[in-house]
């Protein structure tokens, strides 16, 4: 069974974000990091894809060549990669981005196509629909088990009231919550191997994608106005001396929560 | 281009029409000049006077899509509305697990993108808001090409008032044939028992982190909230870690919240945290790190151990 698992490259969460002053959108210039959202992907890509022959491929859109974030997820077992890197691909929304991640996903021919349910920096969250669509696919998003039988894969997918469980034919998409795996850590011998790795790098006309389609002339909106919100401080923070309780059960009367 | 024709997709459930639906009808009727709403489910109709009270003159109705997930069927019949020459200048869609499937499938189906993460919006034209950074950049977005406009909205992100609208006609929208898109197919549906409100319609809410430093020690959190009439929540560490479901989870890829008091347990305040919860009226933080993100959005912050003075405040509480 071939498993592509779709990743995002992405400055540190870490650090404070910035948009790129000249474009207003997200500043993705730096050092780019594996999507914490995105190892429970791979790590239950891996775990599906275990057998004689089954390979986890991941699939990511990212800008200068960028693998850091992929070498993790080698690191962590995934077979080989698909890189796609273009100047023209820059300020890409979620529909273009989608539409390149849906064309080199192609070229896997997968069984199982994996996402997070969004991402930490850009979070729009449509992704895995728009992906499932460009490829003609059922999907089931938010994931929180996933077994595969026979042709069909098996997910119990969140609910607000619950969760349901839900069934269709492979191929499919199926975007998984932070609860489906706990993730592994990459090995030293893991971290040697992932070096090795293949790593194919292509442009969005290699994926037959035009560039009037994709990139900030694609995206077809823009960021007019960005300003900082005002912080809320001015709060009163103690030092707990045995007090604490008192304090707050003082702050709860003064709102007649009590 | 101003936005007069609006459509809402108002997910119904057997007690009526989600609240985040009634938010978006409300805000439609304010902005735009004609609303319509997009349900589906097997007894829509009942619901209809629902609908048209906080603002749709019109309901397109899908119908029953049985036991298929939602949003390739919803977006196949909504495309094929607007293909027909039937269609909205901007259409409103819930963040929630089905409303996003739906704009998703949507968008390509009708190569139009999508702004999500709305939380508010401006009659000129069809601005709208939105927060980055765990809250501390506010941006204005527009779309540049040509409608419908899609917009993924949060909750909370407007008031839900009725109107007082008159019942709406109700027009029949039955999904085309999805194909091999459309092969979902739900086996079973399982209910999750809560005591006490609802995360997002709790007035306290009581949330834990990964300071709590076990699972079991999220029971006093759900035993605080439930002294205080309140919902118990949690952050994404500690719903990664599965001590809890993700229903719980209160954050930028869980709920927003609003109530009038947050009390913040063993939590850091990383920013995928604040964005869903500083708007709560009143804050209250217990942590033992001073230097915790959390106190900076601190009504009243307690440099303290949960594990001394969530107790004690239970005690006191019980005594009380």
């Amino acid at each position: 069974m071939n498993v592509v698992v779709c990743v995002k490259q992405i400055p540190d969460p870490a650090a404070p974000g910035a948009l790129d002053p000249s474009t207003n959108t997200l500043d993705r210039s730096g050092k780019l990091i594996l999507d914490d959202s995105d190892a429970y992907g791979v790590e239950m890509g891996l775990q599906l894809a275990a057998g004689d022959g089954d390979e986890v491929i991941l699939v990511s859109m990212a800008p200068n060549g960028e693998t850091s974030g992929l070498r993790t997820a080698l690191a962590m077992g995934a077979a080989r990669a698909i890189l796609v890197s273009d100047d023209a691909l820059g300020g890409s929304d979620a529909l273009g981005t989608a539409k390149v991640l849906a064309a080199a996903i192609k070229r896997a021919e997968p069984d199982l196509v994996l996402t997070a349910t969004e991402s930490t920096d850009g979070y729009t969250g449509t992704i895995p629909a728009q992906v499932a669509e460009f490829l003609g696919l059922p999907s089931i998003t938010f994931a929180k088990k996933i077994a595969i039988d026979g042709g069909a894969v098996k997910v119990e997918r969140q609910t607000e009231a619950g969760f349901d469980e839900v069934e269709c034919p492979l191929p499919a998409v199926v975007s998984v919550t932070a609860g489906v795996v706990e993730p592994r850590y990459p090995s030293f011998k893991g971290i040697m191997a992932a070096k090795s790795k293949p790593v194919d790098v292509l442009s969005a006309s290699d994926l037959g994608v035009g560039t009037d389609q994709v990139g900030a002339t694609g995206a077809r909106q823009e960021i007019t106005d960005v300003s900082k919100v005002e912080e809320r401080g001015g709060g009163e923070i103690v030092v707990d001396e045995g007090d604490g309780a008192d304090r707050v059960l003082a702050f709860l009367q003064e709102l007649k929560v009590i | 281009m101003s936005l007069d024709t609006i459509w809402v997709l108002a997910e119904v459930g057997e007690s009526g029409p989600s609240t985040l639906s009634l938010e978006l009808l409300t805000e439609a009727r304010k902005i735009g000049s004609s609303v319509a709403a997009v349900t589906w489910g097997p007894n829509t109709a009942e619901h209809a006077v629902a609908l048209g009270e906080y603002g749709a003159a019109k309901v397109y109705d899908v119908g029953d899509v049985g036991e298929t997930l939602p949003g390739v069927p919803v977006a196949a019949a909504i495309a094929a509305l607007v293909e027909g020459g039937d269609k909205p200048d901007a259409l409103l869609i819930p963040a929630s697990y089905d409303g996003r499937d739906v704009a998703g499938r949507l968008s390509v189906r009708l190569d139009r993108p999508v702004l999500t993460n709305v939380v508010g919006l401006s009659d000129d034209g069809g601005s709208s808001q939105h927060m980055l950074f765990g809250g501390t950049t506010a941006v204005t977005a527009r779309f540049t090409g040509e409608g419908p406009f899609i917009y993924v909205v949060r909750a909370k992100s407007f008031a839900a008032e009725p109107g007082g609208g008159a019942t709406p006609e109700v027009v029949s929208a039955p999904a085309p044939d999805a194909g091999a898109s459309g092969a979902t197919k739900v086996t079973a549906r399982h209910v999750e028992e809560r005591s006490g409100p609802k995360l997002d319609e709790a007035s306290v809410i009581v949330s834990g982190g990964r300071g709590l430093g076990s699972a079991e020690k999220y029971e006093m959190i759900e035993e605080l909230a439930n002294l205080l009439h309140g919902a118990a929540g949690a952050s994404r560490a500690i719903v990664d870690a599965g001590w809890v479901p993700y229903a719980r989870q209160v954050g930028q890829t869980g709920k927003t919240v609003k109530p009038n008091l947050y009390i913040a347990c063993g939590i850091s305040g990383a920013t995928q945290h604040l964005v869903g919860m500083k708007g709560s009226k009143h804050i209250v933080a217990i942590n033992k790190d001073q230097d915790a993100p959390i106190f900076s959005v601190a009504d009243l912050g307690i440099v303290g151990d949960v594990h001394k003075v969530v107790p004690a405040l239970i005690e006191k509480l019980k005594g009380s």
